[in-house]
């Protein structure tokens, strides 16, 4: 073994550090999915009938749909009929609003459930299996006219809003996981910032999946009201185990005139064994409209977890001179698979795109960037400029680009930039002669690396990416 | 005389060749050594099998330094030890600025002797203080490791790092290689500035011109990966004057 993939495989045989499961008494529904089962949830959450058509439209749309094999991904047959798709906790008492023991759960993962002594200014909705167990600061934020709550909650308080916007950014047919996000989901995060204002604080929502056998099907929905302003946060952990358990989740972004909108994810679901048994497979539609004149949607994530990862959050820039921007550090490890990249559909006139994207390989994984950017007729002036940089660590994993132009303008300026690059031994014997360990070195040159996409994460979560990113590579060289 | 490093026999090659064909060198704290000689001398490989690159497989001999085996250490613990290489061609690590590659050193040595980590403000004090020992701006501070450096700027860095580091056994691998006279005189003072009695430099260079701002002690002439000729400083102008053929011919 040469010495660079001895060092590589040091440093990536990091462990997986929230893979521990929490024991609470759940309520489950039998496993399989048929129209009785979407009943069963709908009744359970005590649904309007406007939105159990939804789910039952979007139920008999999916039969008819066909698994996406277009992605590079080597995806195992999954039994839909074989997973539970509604898993909640019970509640302790009638008294008591949250279990103590998902409170300690998410002390541990790092995310405060209580207002008290929270310095960090974000308010956070904790989504444990199939339901939202609290949302944090809905009444200071309510103040101002915020809507943060859990989409259940949403769907009781503010129908008009839910039923105005739902499925309008994605619509349950626009591919087979949203088809079957739609027919099953059974929580989320609801977002509402009104006219001009500008959000307080950072709003985040955090996804665990605890109960064994279960999916998680979650949707998100943001609007961001004319002039105004978000920063939303999401993360997501999973327990460790052998097999694999489906994570199918919607986002839907409106974001009206002039208003400016930054999605930052770092998505850390249990990535699967060395040997690649187990870990979440993550199947994500996320999209975004950019609506009126001047409106902005900034994407920025950091991809350690999951043993595949199928997601392209997307803009469709419809207002003139909108702007997006999509930021993206996607590290794969051992076994895992992603494929993983954007779509910029530009509409309006003078609209402008960017993307960086950087894919870090290690290990025998596979790692590919997909991008599609759209240029329609309508689109005078607009603008485009990709770049896509791929980071290899030893020479048994895969760095993959597809990067689609389609432009309808051709007075657009589209440009693409692509590298791809290997952390040389120069640079692993340059550093170690001047003390720094072989680990440490790598965790110095990765987040080199990525450094232009880590900068664009808010403060706290920047580091924890940084972290992130060193902890998912331990091991990796080899 | 204290000897810091003891070098006997050392035979190194890459792949089936052979290099190094036995170096025998002695080096006290408080000596400059000069290591000259034409170029695939070995120069550039002895100072790589001393800092530990494993390019290079030891077949025969032995390293002692400050008493210990120093073939057994890897090249990080060799650093924590205290050898510095200067190296020939800085490497670039875009995206990782120096101020923060250099804490990422100064604190990992500082641990590995007992040391606590220095503070932000004690730091970045050293920094400057250091920074101005090779007249460069503070800018580069912030600036990637190496990225964009001329080539004058990277070798300033590389005595700037050494400065950081205060190492007891520095190896200068052709520091002076493509530098003017100004960039040169910068490099040289900053050595300078460092010698103490309890450290040692081992400065490779092709040309005599460093050795008129550097004054070693010894200067070993090294052919064909042997030492063929040891002498003092006044070698450095009889080589300079009429070149290395007249000593391969005397060694042969």
């Amino acid at each position: 073994m040469k010495e660079s993939e001895k060092i590589i495989a040091d440093v990536t045989s990091g462990e997986y550090e929230h893979g521990f499961v929490t024991e609470v008494e759940q309520d489950f529904i039998p496993k399989g999915l048929n129209e009785n089962i979407i009943r069963l949830i709908s009744k359970k959450k005590e649904e309007p009938d406007w939105l159990l058509e939804f789910r039952l439209k979007a139920f008999r749309q999916w039969q008819k749909m066909k698994l996406p094999t277009w992605a590079h991904l080597d995806i195992p047959p999954i039994d839909f009929q074989d997973i539970v798709y509604y898993a909640a906790p019970k509640r302790p008492s009638a008294r008591k609003e949250i279990d103590p023991e998902i409170e300690k759960t998410f002390d541990k993962l790092g995310i405060p459930l209580h207002e008290r002594g929270v310095l960090s200014g974000t308010a956070v909705d904790a989504v444990f299996d199939s339901v939202s167990v609290k949302t944090t600061f809905s009444e200071t934020l309510a103040e101002k006219g915020i809507i943060f709550c859990s989409f259940s909650e949403a769907v009781r308080n503010y129908p008009q809003l839910v039923r105005k916007y739902l499925a309008t950014v994605v619509p349950s047919a626009d591919n087979f996981y949203s088809a079957l996000n739609s027919a099953v989901f059974s929580d989320g995060s609801f977002c509402y910032i009104p006219k001009g204002v500008r959000c307080p604080m950072e709003l985040s929502s955090y996804f665990r999946i605890n109960a064994r056998g279960t999916g998680q099907f979650e949707r998100t929905l943001i609007v961001a009201d004319e002039g105004s302003y978000l920063s939303y946060l999401e993360g997501c952990t999973a327990p460790m185990r052998d097999e694999s358990q489906l994570h199918a989740a919607v986002v839907e972004i409106i974001v009206e005139k002039d208003a400016e909108v930054k999605y930052s994810t770092v998505q850390n679901w249990y990535p699967g064994d060395a040997q690649g048994r187990g870990g979440i497979y993550n199947f994500v539609t996320k999209r975004g409209i950019c609506k009126g004149s001047g409106s902005r949607l900034f994407w920025t994530q950091v991809e350690t977890g999951s043993a595949i990862t199928w997601k392209y959050p997307s803009t469709i820039l419809k207002g003139d001179n909108s702007l997006s921007e999509f930021y993206s550090v996607a590290v794969t490890n051992n076994y895992q698979q992603a494929d993983t990249g954007t779509k910029m559909i530009h509409i309006g006139r003078n609209t402008t795109s960017r993307i960086v994207s950087k894919g870090i390989s290690a290990g025998h994984s596979q790692n590919s960037y997909r991008g599609l950017v759209k240029v329609l007729p309508a689109a005078a002036g607009a603008r485009n400029h990709s770049q896509c940089d791929s980071l290899l660590l030893g020479d048994k994993c895969g760095a993959h680009t597809f990067p689609v132009i389609e432009s309808d303008n051709p007075g657009a300026t589209v440009e693409h930039e692509a590298t791809t690059s290997k952390i040389s031994e120069d640079q692993l014997f340059y550093c170690r002669q001047r003390g720094i360990t072989e680990e440490e070195a790598i965790g110095l040159i990765v987040n080199g690396y990525a450094k232009e996409v880590l900068n664009k994460l808010p403060m706290e979560f920047a580091v924890e990416a940084q972290k992130l990113l060193q902890v998912s590579l331990e091991g990796s060289i080899g | 005389m204290n000897t810091l490093l003891k070098i006997e026999n050392l035979h190194a090659s890459v792949g089936e060749k052979e290099i190094l064909r036995g170096i025998d060198l002695e080096i006290a704290s408080g000596e400059i050594h000069a290591i000259m000689g034409p170029n695939g001398s070995g120069k550039s490989t002895l100072s790589a099998v001393l800092a530990g690159r494993e390019t290079f497989t030891v077949t025969q001999g032995s390293v002692t330094y400050d008493g210990r085996d120093l073939l057994a250490l890897s090249p990080e613990e060799r650093a924590w030890a205290g050898i510095f290489l200067g190296f020939q061609y800085p490497v670039e690590i875009p995206g990782v600025s120096n101020v923060n590659f250099m804490k990422a050193a100064v604190n990992e040595q500082r641990r590995q002797r007992g040391l606590e980590p220095l503070g932000a403000a004690q730091f970045l004090k050293l920094m400057r203080e250091k920074m101005a020992y090779v007249e460069m701006d503070s800018s580069f501070s912030g600036r990637g490791v190496n990225v964009g450096f001329s080539g004058g700027e990277k070798k300033r860095n590389e005595i700037f790092q050494m400065a950081m580091l205060e190492p007891r056994l520095a190896i200068l691998d052709e520091t002076d290689s493509g530098l003017d006279v100004d960039a040169l005189r910068i490099v040289a003072s900053g050595v300078n500035k460092l010698k103490r009695p309890d450290n040692a430099f081992i400065v490779i260079t092709h040309y005599q011109r460093l050795l008129d701002y550097i004054v070693p002690d010894v200067i070993h002439v090294l052919y064909k990966g042997r030492i063929i000729r040891t002498a003092g400083k006044e070698l450095a102008l009889e080589i300079e004057k009429k070149g290395y053929d007249w000593l391969i011919h005397e060694s042969e």
